[in-house]
């Protein structure tokens, strides 16, 4: 099949929902700056009218609503964040507005809005160009939040956004763009709430969010090199999370291990665990329920404690011997 | 139609009458509703938060006047009002104020939360200048679809001291968007007066910062407020861009509630008499006897009229059924399935 990257899946997604469909519409910083967002969105200017794609000024709270405003009034928007960090000015006409309007008017208007927020760190960065805040939105309710790891899932899981009905924040990772994988050239949709075994194993379940999937099946090569087999599953929406696949894979194997690149403290490894601990399927656990995510610390900038502070293979495979022990 | 005219006081030339009684029936209805609601939070009856639109009247029902059922208007926490005006039902909107099932958002809401996608009223949200965005957003939308439809926020003064307000009117102009932006300058951001509030309080001066065309009128006069929406209106439909509309008005009770805030000390009985002078349902009311449009005797028996309405109304939303538990959904399930 085919092979694309990460960014160049996204850049055919985003091509092929604004060709067939005219309520389709992309608004964000950058997206006709010679960057493109990454080269996502490289394009998408010059094939489709500028009253679609849209450069904006950095407003992000007023930018936000209006992608809102116009969600409700008969628009499908895809509103591009190229920072999650930016993205906190604009909670209120996420949190307050297209969350709670479905709700809040008796099921009148929905308001079917894809939040696109990309996770941007390393390279000495630091604090306010770091941040990965997908747990913040999966606390929401009537938000939806996926975090596609794939090139083939990211076109599939762009689309079922976009047509979701609800407001989606779809949450990609620099470091994903230059991945490759298999992709399609026909449109396909890839289903919001259904996680992915990305590798098959028996002594534990390893799930890990967006970009941390790619080290986590490294770290199961090297597991496996010591006689451990581990099971890497991708969630790859988090809320609504597939808690059958989840338990499923934990039955199985009796051990979990959630690694996530947010924070520690109340984050989406958090969520996780209380949902195996709570379910009542799960009978026998062989070692305590674990998680890997980020310090409850600001990102640094400098690149002797960011090489501490993200977590990669390595650190995966520590923690993973450390279960199964 | 000419000699009518040149018996008309200064001011009501050019509108037939059926606009003037029909701004007058909105008005009286507001007026009506909101006095209810005061006595039915008092008696305890009504249990979510009420912000009362009574004194602002004309602002509303000026503006609405001039649009149509699928221009789309927000509003505040201050709502009942603009769903009135713009034509929302009565028995709904009462329903909702007592959060029954048969309410306008379902009992979901409250007073704060109506809802009437049919008549042009997406929602009103309780967050101060939390709607202007998704107005503007509305207006980008009807633009890039080629429609001449318009899209509207109310917000009051208190919305000038949120940041999203200066950027909004800077997104509406710089896209040339079909919003008229309308402040109901009623000198109250909660409790505090404006003055506490805004270091320069010229609104208008600011708006026409971020390059929106900008206009201050008396919001209590709604005869001027309708003239001056309706040459606002069309010069939007034609593709004008923006509008900025500050209507100098007050709110007679308090921020929440039925009281009057004087016993508390927040404004003086003065400028509350002052204010109260210049009440914008007394206003039309004199200018209808004045131009002979309507006897004092006729308004008598149309305020008995609506008083009915209003009333049964009332009663039917407090004996409405309670939304019952366990059917709550934050989410529209796989609606694109059916569209695509």
């Amino acid at each position: 099949m085919r092979r694309l990257t990460y960014a160049e899946a996204l850049n055919e997604a985003l091509h092929q929902l604004l060709e067939a469909d005219d309520s389709v519409m992309i608004i964000g910083q950058g997206v006709t700056s010679p960057w493109y967002v990454g080269n996502t969105c490289v394009g998408l200017i010059d094939k489709y009218t500028s009253s679609r794609v849209i450069d904006t000024p950095v407003s992000e709270n007023a930018v936000t609503g209006a992608a809102v405003g116009a969600a409700l009034a008969g628009m499908r928007p895809i509103l591009v964040h190229p920072r999650l960090d930016f993205m906190h000015y604009a909670m209120d006409p996420i949190a307050n507005q297209a969350a709670n309007w479905y709700y809040m008017f008796g099921g009148k208007l929905s308001v079917p809005i894809t939040i696109w927020g990309i996770i941007n760190r390393g390279g000495e960065q630091g604090a306010q160009h770091s941040q990965a805040t997908h747990a913040i939105y999966a606390h929401i309710p009537g938000i939806k939040v996926v975090m596609p790891s794939t090139p083939y899932d990211v076109k599939g899981l762009l689309r079922s956004c976009v047509y979701d009905g609800n407001p989606v924040v779809f949450i990609d990772d620099r470091w994903l763009y230059k991945i490759e994988g298999d992709v399609p050239e026909k449109r396909y949709s890839v289903q919001i709430g259904k996680g992915k075994i990305r590798r098959k194993g028996k002594d534990l379940t390893i799930v890990a969010t967006s970009y941390l999937v790619h080290e986590a099946l490294r770290a199961a090569e090297e597991l496996a090199k010591k006689g451990i087999s581990a099971e890497v599953l991708d969630p790859l929406t988090l809320k609504p999370l597939d808690e059958d696949c989840i338990v499923k894979s934990v039955g199985k194997t009796g051990r979990l291990l959630v690694v996530d690149g947010g924070w520690t403290s109340f984050g989406a490894a958090a969520e996780i665990m209380a949902r195996l601990a709570e379910n009542e399927g799960i009978l026998e656990i062989k070692a305590p329920l674990k998680r890997l995510a980020l310090p409850d610390s600001p990102a640094p900038a400098s690149r002797t404690l960011e090489k501490n502070y993200f977590k990669r293979a390595e650190d995966i495979v520590r923690e993973a011997a450390k279960l199964v022990r | 139609m000419k000699k009518l005219e040149a018996h008309l006081p200064k001011g009501l030339e050019g509108l037939a009458r059926d606009s003037v009684m029909l701004m007058h029936q909105k008005m009286v209805t507001i007026r009506m509703v909101e006095d209810l609601i005061a006595e039915s939070i008092t008696k305890k009856e009504v249990g979510c938060p009420c912000h009362l639109y009574s004194g602002e009247e004309a602002v509303a029902t000026g503006i609405c006047a001039n649009l149509r059922k699928d221009d789309w208007i927000y509003s505040s926490h201050r709502s009942h009002g603009h769903y009135i005006a713009k034509g929302g039902s009565l028995d709904a909107l009462m329903a909702e104020v007592y959060c029954r099932q048969t309410g306008a958002s379902k009992g979901r809401g409250g007073s704060m939360h109506l809802s009437s996608p049919e008549i042009g009223f997406p929602g009103s949200s309780a967050i101060v200048s939390g709607t202007i965005s998704l107005a503007v957003g509305s207006a980008l939308a009807f633009k890039i679809m080629n429609t001449d439809r318009i899209a509207a926020s109310f917000f009051g003064d208190g919305a000038a001291d949120e940041g999203v307000f200066y950027e909004s009117l800077n997104f509406a102009a710089l896209y040339k968007l079909p919003m008229l932006f309308v402040c109901e300058n009623n000198l109250y951001s909660t409790h505090l007066h404006i003055s506490k509030c805004l270091a320069d309080r010229d609104l208008v001066k600011k708006a026409r910062a971020m390059g929106v065309h900008s206009t201050s009128i008396d919001g209590n006069d709604a005869i001027g407020v309708f003239k001056a929406a309706k040459k606002l209106v069309e010069k939007m439909r034609g593709g004008g861009g923006p509008e900025f509309l500050e209507c100098m008005t007050y709110r007679h009770r308090g921020h929440v509630g039925p009281n009057y805030d004087l016993e508390k000390g927040l404004r003086s009985k003065d400028e509350f008499k002052e204010w109260m002078d210049k009440d914008p349902v007394d206003l039309i009311e004199r200018k209808i006897i004045a131009s002979k449009l309507a006897t004092r005797e006729e308004l008598d028996a149309i305020r008995e009229g609506i008083q009915d309405r209003v009333k049964t109304a009332q009663k039917k939303g407090f004996n409405a059924r309670w939304p019952s538990c366990g059917s709550d959904s934050a989410f529209v399930e796989a609606t694109w399935r059916r569209r695509e």
